[in-house]
């Protein structure tokens, strides 16, 4: 359920990635790196774990099965606030720093 | 228990490759540019890739560990490492299931690359720039 969820947070952010090309103001390349990173390593992780469970990996029981949703909402939610934060330093369009000097020359 | 620390130990030795050697290279090809040094997407570039994959998925991982309490914040920081049997089993999952993750991204990354090598190469032509 981590994986699914990772593997579909990875592909909504590249779609958004490439219909914002070639501006990238958001620098979502960040997000999608992100997202895609960790799809792969759980892919890996799920491999291993279905060579040693069989048939039993794909069927989950339920508890497992929510544990795991909530953990890939909360992945989800961790790689956004990393995005947000390294966006906000970055400030490719200097907006931040705008701002800040406006409210510090009042 | 650990499988992630594999790639991170291989995104931190690209980034300081990346960072010492071939950044000073980009910088020097760049004063000389030519019209196809332009046409091209520079190594540096793209190994920024590779250790942004890497970094990202390890730090996600790294959060997912901690859920699981096979993190802790005191020392020596992973479970596993506490007592001799575990850490064993450990060292087994980082040989196989770490080494894997790791080798199975530098695959994805060297298939983008070659992806991108191709979209890069293709005639001018075939782009269609929507209004």
């Amino acid at each position: 359920m981590t994986l699914l969820v990772t593997v579909f947070a990875a592909i909504i952010s590249t779609i958004i990635w490439y219909k914002g090309l070639p501006k990238n103001d958001l620098k979502l390349g960040t997000l999608c790196f992100l997202y895609w990173g960790a799809s792969i390593m759980w892919f890996v992780d799920a491999i291993f774990e279905y060579m040693e469970l069989q048939a039993e990996y794909f069927a989950p029981a339920p508890v497992d099965m929510l544990n795991d949703l909530f953990l890939g909402l909360s992945v989800v939610a961790l790689g956004l606030i990393i995005w947000l934060i390294m966006l906000l330093l970055k400030d490719p369009k200097g907006l931040v720093k705008t701002a800040l000097l406006k409210t510090t020359s009042k | 228990m650990a499988c992630f620390l594999v790639p991170a130990a291989e995104a931190a030795v690209l980034t300081v490759i990346n960072k010492t050697v071939l950044s000073g290279k980009t910088n020097e090809k760049t004063e000389e540019s030519s019209a196809e040094h332009k046409a091209s997407v520079p190594f540096a570039q793209k190994l920024k890739w590779l250790t942004n994959l890497l970094w990202g998925g390890s730090a996600l991982l790294a959060f997912e560990h901690l859920w699981h309490g096979e993190i802790v914040p005191w020392a020596p920081f992973l479970t596993a490492a506490a007592n001799p049997e575990d850490t064993a089993v450990m060292l087994s999952e980082m040989s196989t299931v770490g080494v894997s993750m790791a080798v199975l991204i530098t695959l994805v990354w060297a298939a983008v690359v070659i992806g991108t090598n191709y979209i890069v190469k293709k005639p001018a032509v075939d782009i269609k720039i929507s209004e």
